[in-house]
């Protein structure tokens, strides 16, 4: 919905902003309500950025709310400064600073932990504000007296001094804002921060430094904090000390869930729902102090019923309206589609990244002496493996014999308890999964680890970034159409995986056998040199495996891969060398032939301690 | 100047607080390991613990059936949030079930705010704890003592549910790996409304507790939850002996630092979990793996 027609979302903002002061007074809105508003909503834009895209829960935004308000009142009333505009951008830039500091503390942790050390360090600010800094913050009586702006053009002065007129320079700002807001969004950094929320795990896996992008979106909120926190001193004449307070971060949670999250708008419609019945609510019905109680049982409602708030339930509405009618058009296209995918050529193979050291021929991957203990448990004990550059190889074991472990210590996700790895004569151990993925190395899960509320396409962009663009690049206001060569990549991996048909289709419809393609399409479109593939046959029908074999023999053109399965007709059909993998040993090695006929091998799988059959 | 008697009556402080604020951080923190659903409504249950035994109070004159019912009386409201409400949010995101928590505690103040005004309300310590204590070196307020043995036999009691019950171990079981312990066909739900109503009574009981040494707001809650999150960052999430600990080191930092100034208060209790979180990510006594 973001992106069909460019600067249609802008333009309708704009007129939505020169429209406002015609309408909204006829509705029992006076400007200054309407300038609370845009106020919130501004703050709001940053917020949503970090909660609703990025999925980081914050209820300490005050604290950056209240640094910026009480920087550029500070410098506007004490210190004689005389420009509000560059008072406010240096409260915004003051903000954006405490900002970074204060995440790098409270993103250490993720989940619940962020959320709670969000709430203490916004209650130090409330406290810092009122006691060590009350001299310059004056304490509890806050700073009065915040001069509203005015430009000297030469020939004329233009003064924003209040109401309707204070409008125009707030919802400037505010465009401002959302224009700003929008590009962040639709840049690849946005499309990073919205995989951040949907599976950090494989965010970080197919090689994006996930931490840097969550401290990015904290500062991005924290700046627009600030930035709104000076607006309110300006449009109250007075920096009041309550910015700082819980309840104010605490009002932003609550109306962005109202209006919606993750839609930037959500929390201009819930700041406006809020302020409204707050007047309502006291006002006409007399409620007096019942007002908040009302509201907040609005919000528990809400909460339950309603996930994406206003915004959120008005755009299920009309994708319901709309919606039946593609579906019907699409489905016949797609039978179509189907029974031309059968005669189509294969799509050419995928080129692997380009080798850093050409001159490197030794094996491509080398473990030497692998062990992982769990406590008492060993997993994986005493491993030496070594695999050639272009060769083919299976892993196969017992359920139980430490297959994964093994797959998850080459790949760096866990760290071996001991032993070394090294990848084309690079040690590896001890690396992180995202610096090992860009050095070309990286693996398709066992179970799917895909970002299953973004489409296919969009899960393969994110894949392909990574390699295009490194583990971090902050190019928060390029377009992701100006990353060179990600269409290319995308549509080709689209196609190698056989989903082009679906590539606008979300990944909670598609079929078992296609989350399976497109689990090896992610680990494929970061261009590995070395792929790993964990049981990439599993729980497919016969025909999705034949596929799925073929699929894989063209992808294993010029690159290495190792494959771990249970389904040994199918493996041994594909590989040129086996491994054998028993109680966390290796049993044996050798051609698919070999490894058929071995006794130890027949002992391992029908007789002996495990009694299992393979499958 | 620092007096020596000053300082020893604010590290009496201290433990007093430090032990209210391990109760109820035990109370979060179970309920958090165990269902993992961070209540941010405890806060509530802590002011809503100290009204009801203040209402109680105000019928019976009696100290000890105030705290009887301003006990049960969150408990019953614990299990009746937890079925009508939470159970719904164990399948949803944490984010939601922060919102919606987030939104009850908000209508459980308002409500009582409805009701009582947000005027002050005051219970008076029992006629046994009345009065002041000579120490020996000092008086000191005989109450404030009292909590501390009061809140200790708490402990102890939620130490010997968690510790020597079956339901205890059932617990203990599911904050280490709660999907096995559903498979092993135990009915973690039941468990579950069970723990929420005991976690709650925790911090209802704290809030009868501390009901007489300070007066009764409706927003009393609010920084009892924000020191409560600084406890369990400290003494790592789902801890029970983690949630003591940081309880007490929670406690007397906000105490011996107030001494000097207040203001710095916070300040202090956020430079030391700060050093936690960067030494300890986990807490004190946290376990790795549980987020």
């Amino acid at each position: 919905m973001l992106k069909q027609r460019p600067f249609l979302i802008e333009t309708l903002t704009a007129i939505g902003l020169i429209v406002a002061p015609f309408v909204l007074p006829h509705l029992g809105f006076a400007p200054n309500t309407v300038n609370r508003i845009l106020v919130w909503g501004l703050f709001g834009l940053g917020f949503d950025i970090l909660f609703g895209f990025t999925g980081l829960l914050s209820f300490g935004q005050s604290a950056f709310y209240g640094t910026g308000g009480f920087v550029a009142a500070y410098l506007l009333t004490r210190a004689g400064f005389g420009n509000v505009l560059g008072a406010l951008i240096i409260g915004m830039i003051a903000a954006a600073a405490t900002g970074y500091l204060v995440g790098l503390i409270a993103l250490r942790r993720t989940g619940i932990y962020f959320a709670m050390i969000t709430v203490a360090i916004a209650q130090v600010f409330f406290f810092v504000e009122f006691n060590p800094l009350s001299d310059f913050t004056g304490g509890e009586n806050g700073l009065p007296g915040v001069p509203t702006p005015s430009f000297n053009l030469g020939f004329t002065t233009i003064h924003f001094s209040n109401g309707w007129s204070l409008y125009q320079f707030i919802a400037l700002c505010y465009l401002v804002g959302v224009i700003i807001a929008l590009r962040i969004v639709r840049s690849p950094v946005g499309a990073i921060l919205s995989a951040i929320r949907d599976n950090p795990l494989r965010a970080t896996a197919v090689g994006h430094n996930i931490h840097g992008y969550k401290l990015t979106a904290f500062v991005i909120a924290a700046a627009y904090a600030g930035f709104a926190g000076g607006l309110l001193g300006v449009l109250q004449a007075f920096m009041p000390p309550d910015a700082f307070t819980f309840e104010t971060s605490g009002q932003l949670v609550m109306q962005t869930a109202i209006g919606g999250r993750g839609t930037l708008f959500g929390p201009l419609v819930g700041a406006a729902v809020w302020l409204f019945l707050q007047d309502f609510l006291q006002a006409a019905l007399g409620l007096g102090a019942a007002w908040k109680l009302v509201l907040g049982v609005v919000f528990v409602l809400l909460v339950c019923f309603l996930r994406g708030g206003i915004v959120g339930g008005i755009a299920d509405l009309y994708r319901l309206a709309s919606g039946k009618r593609k579906r019907t058009e699409a489905e016949t296209e797609q039978e179509a589609a189907d029974a031309a995918a059968t005669q189509q050529p294969a799509p050419a193979p995928m080129q692997a990244k380009e080798v850093e050291h050409p001159a490197y021929s030794g094996p491509i991957l080398k473990a030497t002496s692998l062990t992982k203990r769990y406590g008492g448990l060993v997993a994986n004990s005493d491993i030496d493996f070594s695999v050639n550059q272009g060769e083919l190889r299976g892993i196969i074991g017992p359920n139980g014999a430490g297959k994964s472990t093994f797959f998850k210590m080459l790949t760096c996700e866990i760290a071996p308890t001991s032993g070394r790895i090294v990848f084309e004569g690079r040690d590896i151990t001890g690396l992180k999964v995202t610096e090992v993925c860009q050095l070309g190395l990286t693996k398709s899960y066992q179970v799917n680890q895909l970002f299953t509320g973004l489409t296919v396409r969009q899960n393969l962009t994110i894949a392909a970034l990574a390699e295009l663009r490194g583990k971090f690049r902050l190019d928060l206001f390029r377009k992701l159409s100006g990353v060179k060569g990600l269409t290319e990549q995308v549509e080709h991996t689209l196609a190698l995986v056989n989903l082009t048909r679906r590539a606008d289709t979300p990944v909670s419809e598609l079929a078992y056998g296609e989350k399976r393609r497109l689990e090896i399409g992610l680990a494929l479109a970061t261009s590995p040199r070395l792929l790993l593939l964990d049981e990439p046959l599993a729980g497919m029908s016969p025909r999705e495996r034949v596929e799925t074999v073929k699929l894989l023999k063209s992808i294993a053109r010029g690159r290495t891969m190792i494959i771990i399965d249970h389904d040994m007709d199918s493996l041994f059909e594909l590989v040129e060398r086996v491994t054998v993998l028993q109680e966390g040993r290796v049993l044996v090695s050798g051609t698919p032939e070999e490894i058929k006929t071995n006794a130890a091998v027949q002992e391992a799988y029908l007789g002996g301690v495990h009694g299992e059959i393979a499958a | 100047m620092i007096s020596w008697p000053n300082l020893v009556s604010q590290l009496f402080n201290g433990l007093a607080l430090g032990a209210l604020l391990a109760l109820i951080s035990s109370g979060l923190t179970i309920i958090y390991g165990t269902l993992g659903v961070l209540n941010l409504a405890h806060g509530a249950m802590f002011m809503i613990g100290g009204y009801a035994g203040f209402v109680a109070y105000q019928y019976t004159e009696s100290f000890v059936l105030a705290v009887i019912a301003g006990s049960l009386f969150v408990m019953l409201l614990g299990v009746l949030m937890e079925r009508v409400i939470i159970r719904h949010f164990y399948h949803r995101p944490h984010e939601d079930q922060l919102l919606v928590t987030f939104g009850l505690g908000i209508c459980f103040v308002e409500l009582v705010r409805l009701i009582f005004s947000s005027q002050s309300q005051l219970v008076p310590p029992p006629a046994l704890f009345q009065g002041i204590t000579n120490l020996g070196f000092m008086f000191y307020p005989t109450y404030r003592l009292a909590v501390v043995g009061i809140v200790a036999v708490a402990l102890g009691a939620l130490f010997i549910i968690l510790y020597r019950t079956r339901l205890g171990m059932i617990v203990r079981a599911g904050i280490e790996d709660s999907v096995m312990v559903d498979s092993l066909g135990i009915n973690v739900y039941r468990v579950f409304m069970v723990v929420f109503g005991i976690g709650a009574m925790a911090a209802g009981f704290a809030g009868i507790i501390n009901a007489p040494v300070v007066s009764l707001t409706p927003g009393i809650g609010d920084d009892i939850l924000v020191q409560t999150f600084v406890v369990v960052v400290i003494g790592g999430v789902g801890s029970f002996p983690g949630a003591i600990l940081g309880g007490l080191i929670a406690g007397e930092i906000i105490s011996v630092t107030s001494m000097f100034n207040p203001g710095y208060a916070y300040v202090m209790l956020f430079a030391v979990m700060t050093l936690v979180l960067v030494v300890r990510p986990h807490g004190l006594l946290g376990v790795q793996g549980r987020e």
